[in-house]
């Protein structure tokens, strides 16, 4: 087994290049929802930009309520009152996803863009068994005969690796372990080969061994049907297992982007670079794993300024006090690595301490 | 490609089906004392009403005036307790207008149920509906609706059972309408809780990501997940349903006579307690034996239903 991980391993960095030159699939331009709560406006996602390219795993990675969950929902227009996509556009394949009417939307989803979730035994329906639930996935979508949509049920299980899916078919949730009806969560999303998948904290609620499994089945799936993948963890190992380029987001913003490797290098930003040193590093020996003070600030009301500022040993570091009070953009600092930090990136009356003559 | 490597070892052969939560559900039901009691006395009572024809010796509804030496509210006469066998046997005894009360008691099983599960079907459809809608649709819509259910909730239910028929007219159709109206809004807030809660499931989640629409989420998804709250609600709520429709009858208001209905019949000999008990005696028990079933099996349904004893139960 564990030969078989390395051997993946490799193969998804080796597919690490797998998103290059393709055009965007889904493109995210200023995506903006808030949540217009008794306490005043919590802006959960502000202004955030990606592209994903058709086939490739895009992560996004960030601590708990740093946005990343109602981006995907926002992608999927599944906010619910009092949280509202204020602003940005969504482009799949070059259409709008944010003009389009409700019941166009509902088409989109499931056919196009199709989600799993965190907990996988709570997403699925409790009364109907595992075989009703993918047949409805196909008769909502496609005319399908029963015995067709049955016979494709069963051929998804089998894909997704659930032993004796024949029998398999007709049992409920409560009798399915996590990973197994984490595995029947991803065929049924998988069931009408959509362009998109997201997947928000695929692998939390499951246990190591099972996580390992699940996430060589997304990128057997990935590699096989070339669907394109938006990753959502908070889990930096996951993110090096399966992604190809990736995001951080701090407090509903993107704080740098790059491919996976690179970031993994050369981290830019301090929150990543925070990040990283709290990770275990196995064969390194440390008294105790770096920690970032502090938490995420309170979506609302925020004060000016860079939204990390409060927590940063950099800004402390370099003195800076242009931190507090103005927003920094994300610049891109070399040919797809950006990042959104006053360290490089220069201002009136701002030098940026480690990159001269920052900005672009 | 398949992924088989990563299959979980089998470590038993299952057969899944019959493992519907309704169907665990059911065997615990079957399990339990209570509900067990409760089903025994119903399912006889259904037989009665089923066999009605073939159990009572007379027509309930025809007096024996003419044709039996038998007088008025004669007392019980039963062959094999000694009564003499030149007098015709009348199990219950015979009532004011001289017929038999065994054969009247019979054929008000059949009033009985059907009103039982008569009004509370309506409340339950009409109920689950207003419910249903109020609960997924939220906003003022909510607010408007569940208002209005307070309104009706508000007044104690017997007194607007009345008010309801005095507006339609006595008789036991209009006392079915109105039985089924005072219990909409206990079934309407008892959807729309349930629906609340359900609705903020992950499952809910996961089927608007795959595309279905909010009908078929709220139809198909949600509700039958509301099902078992309703099955209790209803089973306790038939049993008071009868009781109701026996008051609104004692009262002169519902079933009208010569129909062979309990309360009915408690009501036309209420003055005759004292020297013809029995004439109000039996049709009481049938009523209290009837509410009681239908209690006995709610409160099972209510245990069986219950997830902490659903762990300790299961297999």
């Amino acid at each position: 087994m564990t030969a078989k991980t390395k051997t993946k391993r490799s193969k998804a960095q080796t597919s690490g290049s797998h998103g290059k030159g393709k055009a965007p699939l889904l493109e995210v331009q200023n995506l903006k929802t808030y949540f217009y709560t008794d306490d005043g406006v919590l802006t959960a996602v502000d202004g955030v930009d990606f592209q994903v390219a058709e086939g490739e795993v895009f992560g996004l990675v960030g601590e708990s309520g740093c946005g990343k969950s109602v981006t995907s929902l926002s992608i999927m227009r599944l906010v619910d009152p009092p949280g509202e996509i204020v602003d940005g556009r969504i482009l799949l394949q070059g259409e709008d996803l944010l003009a389009k009417k409700l019941a166009e939307m509902t088409r989109v989803r499931g056919r196009q863009i199709s989600m799993i979730f965190q907990q996988p035994k709570s997403s699925l329906n409790p009364v109907f068994t595992i075989a009703e639930q993918i047949i409805e996935v196909f008769k909502i979508h496609e005319n399908i005969s029963d015995e067709e949509a049955k016979a494709s049920a069963i051929e998804l299980l089998r894909r997704v690796g659930i032993p004796d899916p024949e029998r398999k078919a007709n049992a409920y949730p409560h009798e399915l372990s996590g990973g197994q009806a984490q595995r029947v969560m991803i065929a049924m999303a998988l069931a009408l080969r959509p362009k998109l998948l997201i997947a928000d904290e695929p692998t939390t609620a499951l246990d190591a061994t099972i996580q390992a499994q699940i996430l060589d089945l997304m990128q057997d799936l990935r590699d096989a049907t070339d669907t394109a993948v938006i990753l959502i963890t908070h889990d930096l190992g996951v993110i090096a297992e399966l992604a190809d380029r990736v995001a951080v987001m701090y407090a509903g913003k993107i704080v740098e982007e790059s491919d996976t490797i690179t970031l993994f290098d050369r981290p830019l930003h301090p929150y990543t670079q925070g990040l990283m040193g709290s990770i275990p590093v196995l064969g390194e020996a440390k008294e105790r794993l770096e920690v970032i003070p502090g938490n995420v600030p309170s979506l609302i009301n925020l004060k000016p300024g860079c939204r990390f500022a409060s927590r940063c040993a950099a800004r402390q570091e370099y003195g800076l006090e242009i931190c507090e009070r103005v927003e920094p953009d994300l610049i891109e600092m070399e040919a797809g690595h950006k990042v959104r930090c006053w360290l490089y990136q220069e201002y009136e009356g701002h030098t940026p301490p480690l990159r001269k003559g920052g900005g672009r | 490609m398949t992924v088989q490597d990563a299959a979980v070892p089998q470590t038993e052969v299952q057969d899944y089906r019959n493992n519907s939560l309704l169907f665990l559900t059911f065997r615990r039901l079957f399990r339990q004392r209570n509900a067990q009691v409760g089903m025994v006395i119903l399912g006889f009572l259904v037989l009665v009403a089923i066999f009605a024809p073939a159990l009572a010796p007379y027509d309930p509804d025809r007096s024996l005036i003419g044709i039996e030496p038998v007088e008025k509210r004669a007392g019980p006469c039963i062959h094999a307790l000694g009564c003499p066998s030149d007098q015709p046997q009348h199990i219950m005894g015979v009532d004011g207008n001289v017929r038999d009360q065994y054969s009247r008691i019979i054929y008000g099983t059949r009033i009985s149920l059907f009103i039982g599960f008569s009004t509370i079907g309506l409340a339950v459809v009409v109920g689950t509906l207003i419910g249903a809608v109020s609960g997924y649709v939220g906003g003022w819509v909510d607010n408007v609706i569940m208002r209005f259910m307070d309104v009706i909730l508000a007044f104690p239910s017997f007194l607007l059972a009345i008010a309801i028929i005095t507006v339609l007219g006595r008789g036991l159709q209009n006392a079915l309408y109105a039985i089924a109206v005072v219990n909409i809004p206990v079934f309407a807030r008892l959807v729309r809780s349930s629906v609340l809660s359900i609705k903020e499931l992950e499952f809910v989640a996961a089927s608007r990501s795959l595309g279905a629409s909010p009908l078929r989420i709220l139809f198909v998804r949600i509700l039958p997940n509301a099902i078992p709250t309703l099955i209790v609600q209803a089973t306790l709520s038939i049993g008071a349903a009868i009781l109701e429709a026996a008051a609104l009858s004692f009262l002169g208001l519902g079933a009208q006579p010569p129909l062979a209905e309990w309360g009915t019949m408690l009501g036309s000999e209420r003055n005759q307690v004292f020297t013809s008990p029995h004439l109000v005696f039996f049709p009481g028990i049938a009523i209290m034996i009837t509410v009681l079933a239908f209690n006995l099996l709610g409160d099972g349904f209510r245990d069986a239903m219950d997830p902490r004893l659903a762990q300790l139960t299961k297999r």
